[in-house]
């Protein structure tokens, strides 16, 4: 029986001036009513985000409020398998939807003093700390992609695009770097 | 005068060490770091710039800034940068630039099409409409093409644009558009409150009029001294954003301004990867507008020689660039500011000819000043003419009386320019394109803002601070900033009252006056043409000419006569044509009004709107995990919606019709491999997840058992098929919904919107795993012979997997699901593995299958395989008017269901009519003619038109399989006339069909439940 | 371009959201059997307002949730937003 090696195939791997594309990870699309949810999450020490679009972590995972009854969660790849399990557990009795969107999406990190500029390029959102603060997370778009953003710190982001979204993203960021460089 | 007229005096923007080489018109001149080509141009006696648009009359530089009408030029650096209509006063000069003048020939001096000019009273305003309009034929094939040519702008670069240009987004409290005293009041007053300030202004250095020369002293200071100061204390801000050679060009609802920046035209060599220009769209919470007014020539005959300049142009010229307009001039106004003008330039050593002032009786330090500096001024004189051919040599003066006729003979005074002001026109087009109201004050003869758009103030001069005493200006710039900071929350300013200290102002002279309109003239003279639209050739007498023939309304004299269109928007004409048509109309300026301000304020180039959005990046190009494989075994792919599919993957010199015939074939004989990777796909998951399918889509969902698929159809509201796919059920409380490539979105979002707002209380989530999972499907004969070597944990016999079932097992030991499906009706599986493991199981299958002779194939293919079986594909042989029964798929229509999306319309009679279009197949009596998608069916042969149609050619194919032509339509009645003959008209004569069943191959599905 | 009050967001600019149409139609159930004349009046009539107009936004490039705006479409000023079944 023929076995692939275990390595998943990115569509981009690519870095510049400013952000690099991140190792995959595992990621879950988890709908569920939040005040319903928070109690079983809580004690099962998994994280859900309740206030908006700003994300929670709690031990290996992150929750990213991007709905009133939407989390995205992000893990490590290595703890793909026992997430689902432990979900199911946890919210056994609760209605929810729980997909893996594992490899929907990737990330692109994005750091360093132009990151804010490198964003600004596509992303019509205010990146002022006043109105977009450590942990905020929302949906938004990047030019005519769609994306999730993260804001890990003063400088540093989490962009992350769907995967055939992944080329042209990159491709705009490669063209900021170049900007970056250009000095303007 | 020519040759050097550079003055020792002035030049405040220049780098006298510096001197630049540049080239017009095959010339070779030098000029300074600092000027502008217009100013250059100029400084080596050069005022013939251009020809006029209409009449090819020789035409100078008239203003300073963008608003001159005149001096477009082309700039070239080489074939592909080559860019036209630029104007002069707004280009840099850098060494080594080339220029070139335009709508001339065979050169600027000598124009043939002058002839135009004397053959003027055959081409009066609205001429195009008048000359061109029989015959009809003549005007596409004679007079457009003529027109264009004669009628020049320059002519744009035919090669792709290589330069780069960004964009970005930016956000700030305050936006100041015009870096002039007022917009660098508002800012320093901003920039101490901490508060996030962007200052923008469209020339090369901040200051605006401070620049042109002004005798008032700020803060104890020389005003340059201040300029310098407060630009630095601006750039040190950290929460201050100062951009110059930045034009507001667009102001949006909310506040949002369009500004384009431009990066590198300025430069002799832009560094390579280095952006030509950048878009900024600024979302500002409050925006000031410190955009300053235009001075306003004044409508005489003759008004348009090179030589004739504004006079605010004209000190412009001397105080920034050092350079004097003539050696001997005449100064028209009806203003004060151009006392100022005459003082400078006797100061710099011209010979004022004459001040003439229109007003019987100035008064006011501006007339002391010009008296005591011995400068003779002549009151209550106009002017009736002037003389010269490529520039002006003289200008007639003439005295009026206490009525404001002309009384006696002119006067004609020898000069080499002649500088003339009616006054200024605040500039509100922003305030304008905010949706802000105008106010007419007679005081200053101008419209001002009235109530403004939330959050947009105007100071200065384009709030009708016109000549005004600088102490107003900054009074009222810091106060709107103050105001504009506390909307904004921000009430601790300390700088405020620090800076009003600071900028209290001396030895300031406030100007008026003013005049709009024609000027007098002699009664009965046969006079030249007073140009008021010198860019479109607009006369007075062109404008009174459309109000005697009828038109009202400004907006339609404006269209009628051209007046205020093209580069400039008349940005100097438009008051006056306005005066013109009320003077002709016998009514007020206020009651015409205005015609409307549009964005751009200014030209902005493609490459600046367009910014990243071209080539690559015009829209993502979405591909599949295996399309690199795909690409590097030579497919040919086309996009479907965002998506590159392969179309066909030719061997060895195939074209696209012997590569899908091979294709399909080898589906047929042995099996093929597929990407249907782009297959949207939506899980839907809850515990009302079946009660929620039951309500979108018309299929009975109840009765789908755990691991079995069924063909789902989605309709609109309105009975009409939207989308289909098929649908899987994975568990209990979860489906798995495909849908097609193009539909995944829109599908995603019709099922949100029910979801959200007809049926709030469904227990049931909706999340797109389209990207998920790469499908790989794998058709044919030998599909399963393939496939089961690599398949663990799950059992692909008939048995245990048949038609429409799905499973979970591992393939190549990546978890799957495995669907049983065919959309070719062979035997079939759908393998979809998590994306990122596309590739390589794609690999591992097509390894595999290379024992069974397997094939790829593309989406033609597909076509052809799923015509043969009748398969329709939404959107090919359905157009958004077609029913589930029309299509042929009533079977799947859910009987007894309580309610699905477009239920209701299905019972309209109108939907249940016998005689609408039904889907059939077609088989032409010639079995080699393979009929174009699209033709028209007739029942009745030999028609001609009109002909009565009674349905269309969908889907049309050669089917390799049949050895024949297939074909899918839509009849009227279809179904009634299954044998029957029809009739196709080509173009290449009728061609004879026989209406059949739409299933061609296998119609008993043997082959699909092998 | 338009800032909208997304009730769930906050104020987030126009490109994240998708329009939907005028707000508070009706749309009658099968069960009910509606007449022709309703069942065209949910389809197809619409006010086209000059002035506060009630109309459906989605935050599709964002919560992804559908929600109510009142905007002047004379001065494209937004009074106001709502959650959907609110009034
Ligand atoms: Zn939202």
């Amino acid at each position: 029986m023929l076995k692939l090696k275990a390595a998943r195939t990115l569509p981009a791997r690519a870095s510049a001036l400013g952000w690099r594309m991140l190792d995959p990870r595992s990621c879950w699309s988890l709908r569920v009513d939040l005040v319903a949810a928070a109690g079983p999450m809580s004690a099962a020490d998994l994280p859900l985000a309740i206030d908006v679009c700003r994300a929670a972590t709690r031990g290996d995972w992150s929750a990213l409020w991007l709905g009133p009854d939407e989390q995205l969660l992000v893990g490590l790849d290595s703890a793909h398998a026992q997430l689902a399990p432990r979900l199911a557990a946890a919210l056994d009795g609760v209605a929810h939807s729980i997909v893996d969107v594992s490899h929907r999406q990737a990330a692109i990190e994005l750091s360093g003093p132009g990151a804010t500029r490198l964003l600004a390029m596509g992303c019509p959102l205010d990146f002022d700390l006043r109105s977009a603060p450590v942990g905020f997370c929302t949906r938004t778009v990047y030019a005519k992609a769609e994306v999730v953003l993260w804001r890990q710190d003063t400088q540093r982001f989490q962009l992350q695009a769907w995967r055939s979204f992944l080329p042209y993203v990159t491709g705009l960021l490669a063209l900021g770097s170049q900007e970056l460089t250009a000095g303007i | 005068m020519s040759g050097d007229c550079r003055s020792a005096r002035g030049g405040g923007d220049l780098q006298r060490s510096q001197p630049l080489r540049f080239e017009f018109d095959g010339r070779s001149y030098q000029g300074l770091q600092g000027d502008t080509l217009a100013s250059a141009l100029l400084a080596n006696g050069v005022h013939l710039i251009g020809r006029s648009f209409k009449y090819h009359r020789p035409r100078g530089i008239m203003a300073a800034g963008p608003e001159d009408p005149n001096a477009l030029v082309t700039i070239r650096r080489d074939a592909a940068r080559s860019t036209p209509n630029l104007n002069a006063t707004q280009v840099e000069l850098y060494d080594g630039l080339v220029a070139y003048s335009q709508n001339r020939w065979p050169s600027l001096r000598f124009d043939t099409a002058r002839i135009n000019d004397l053959l003027s009273r055959f081409i009066p305003s609205g001429f195009y409409y008048k000359t061109f309009m029989w015959p009809r034929k003549a005007w596409h094939s004679l007079y457009e093409p003529r027109i264009r040519a004669a009628a020049g702008l320059g002519v744009a670069s035919t090669e792709a644009d290589p330069d780069l240009y960004a964009q970005c987004y930016g956000h700030c409290e305050l936006l100041i558009v015009g870096a002039g005293p007022a917009g660098i009041a508002a800012a320093l007053t901003a920039a101490a409150s901490g508060a996030r300030v962007m200052l923008c202004d469209e020339q090369a250095l901040p200051g605006g009029s401070l620049r042109t020369g002004t005798s008032a002293r700020i803060g104890g200071q020389d005003a340059a001294d201040w300029l310098r100061e407060s630009v630095q204390k601006l750039t040190a801000a950290p929460n201050v954003t100062l951009l110059t050679r930045t034009t507001a060009f667009g102001y949006l609802p909310h506040n949002m301004v369009a500004l384009s920046e431009r990066l590198s035209d300025h430069l002799a060599t832009p560094p390579p990867g280095k952006p030509r220009e950048r878009l900024w769209q600024v979302c500002a919470r409050q925006v000031i507008l410190a955009t300053g007014a235009i001075e306003r020539p004044l409508v005489f005959p003759g008004n348009d020689r090179p030589g004739v300049m504004l006079a605010g142009a004209a000190r412009s010229f001397l105080n920034r660039y050092g350079v004097l307009p003539g050696a001997r001039v005449v100064v028209l106004t009806a203003h004060d500011d151009a006392y100022q003008t005459a003082i400078d330039l006797k100061a710099a050593g011209v010979q004022i000819a004459a001040l003439a002032d229109m007003r019987t009786d100035p008064a006011g330090p501006h007339v002391e000043a010009a008296r005591s500096a011995g400068i003779a001024v002549r009151t209550g004189t106009t002017a009736v003419g002037t003389r010269g051919n490529l520039r002006v040599t003289a200008v007639g003066l003439a005295g009026l009386d206490s009525n404001g006729a002309v009384a006696g003979a002119a006067d004609w005074v020898k000069c080499d320019a002649l500088l003339m002001s009616g006054g200024y026109t605040p500039s509100v087009h922003l305030h304008s394109q905010a949706r802000g109201k105008l106010r007419w004050d007679e005081a200053t003869h101008a419209f001002v803002p009235g109530a403004a758009a939330a959050g947009c103030r105007s100071v200065g001069a384009c709030n009708g601070l016109i000549g005004a005493e600088l102490v107003r200006v900054f009074e009222q710039a810091t106060a709107a900033a103050a105001d504009a900071l506390r909307e904004c929350g921000i009430h601790d300013q300390p700088g405020a009252i620090a800076i009003s200290k600071e900028l209290a102002v001396s030895e300031d002279r406030g100007a008026s006056g003013g005049w709009i309109g024609a000027l007098p003239q002699p009664a009965g003279a046969k006079a030249g043409k007073a140009f008021v639209d010198w860019q479109n050739d607009v006369t007075a007498a062109d404008l009174k000419l459309a109000v005697r023939e009828g038109f009202r309304s400004i907006e339609h004299i404006k269209r009628y006569t051209t007046t205020g269109m093209a580069t400039d928007q008349g940005k100097t004409s438009n008051l006056n044509a306005l005066a013109i048509a009320a003077q002709q109309l016998g009514r007020a300026i206020p009651e015409v009004g205005l015609t409307t301000f549009r964005l751009p304020y200014l030209p902005v180039g493609f490459g600046g709107l367009a910014g990243y959005a071209r080539g690559d990046f015009f829209a993502p190009v979405r591909k599949t995990p295996m399309y690199d494989w795909a690409a590097d075994r030579g497919a040919v792919f086309e996009p479907v919606a965002m998506w590159q599919r392969a179309r066909y993957f030719p061997e060895r010199g195939e074209d696209m019709h012997q590569a899908v015939a091979r294709e399909c074939a080898a589906v047929r004989r042995s099996c093929g491999l597929f990407d249907a990777s782009t297959l949207g796909k939506i899980e839907v998951a809850g515990p009302d997840a079946i009660e929620f399918m039951n309500r979108m889509y018309v299929n009975n969902w109840s009765s789908l058992a755990v691991g079995r698929c069924r063909y789902g159809i989605l309709l609109r509201d309105d009975g009409f098929v939207y989308d289909d796919g098929v649908v899987a059920r994975l568990s209990d409380d979860r489906l798995h919904v495909t849908t097609t490539t193009g539909g995944a979105p829109r599908v995603l979002g019709m099922m949100e919107d029910y979801l959200q707002t007809e049926w709030p209380h469904l227990k049931v989530w909706l999340t797109s795993t389209t990207e998920q999972w790469a499908v790989i499907a794998v058709q044919g004969p030998q599909a399963r012979a393939v496939l089961e070597p690599l398949v663990e944990q799950a059992d692909l016999s008939a048995a245990a997997l048949p038609h429409m079932a799905m499973t979970r097992g591992l393939v190549c030991g990546v978890p799957a699901m495995i669907f049983r499906v065919s959309f070719t009706g062979e035997l079939g599986y759908e393998i979809n593995v998590p994306a990122d493991y596309g590739a390589e199981v794609w690999r591992a299958i097509w390894a595999s299958g290379q024992a069974h002779g397997m094939c790829t194939y593309g989406t033609e293919a597909m076509h052809v395989l799923r015509a043969e079986k009748g398969y329709i594909i939404v959107g090919q042989d359905t157009d958004g008017t077609m029913t589930p029964d029309d299509a042929g798929v009533s079977w799947a229509v859910g009987k007894n269901k309580p309610e699905f999306v477009g239920m209701v319309s299905l019972r309209k009679p109108a939907l249940q009519d016998p005689r609408r279009k039904q889907l059939v197949g077609l088989l032409t009596v010639d079995p080699a003619h393979v009929l174009e998608e699209g033709s028209q069916i007739a029942a009745e042969p030999g028609q001609r038109p009109p002909m009565r149609l009674i349905g269309h050619v969908t889907s049309s194919y050669y089917s390799s399989v049949l050895g024949r032509s297939i074909a899918l339509a839509v009849v009227s009645a279809g179904r009634s006339r299954l044998g029957q003959t029809l009739y196709v008209p080509t173009a290449h004569g009728e061609s004879t069909v026989t209406v059949t069943q739409p299933v061609f191959y296998d119609p008993k599905g043997e082959r699909l439940n092998a | 371009m338009l800032i909208i009050p997304c009730p769930y967001c906050g104020p987030r600019p126009e490109l994240e959201f998708s329009y939907g149409g005028q707000a508070h139609v009706t749309r009658p159930t099968a069960a009910s059997n509606p007449s022709p004349a309703e069942w065209n009046a949910f389809q197809y009539e619409r006010a086209n307002l000059k002035g506060l107009h009630a109309e459906r936004w989605r935050h599709i490039h964002g919560c992804a949730r559908f929600f109510n705006v009142v905007r002047d479409t004379t001065t494209d000023e937004i009074l106001r937003s709502y959650r959907s079944g609110e009034k």
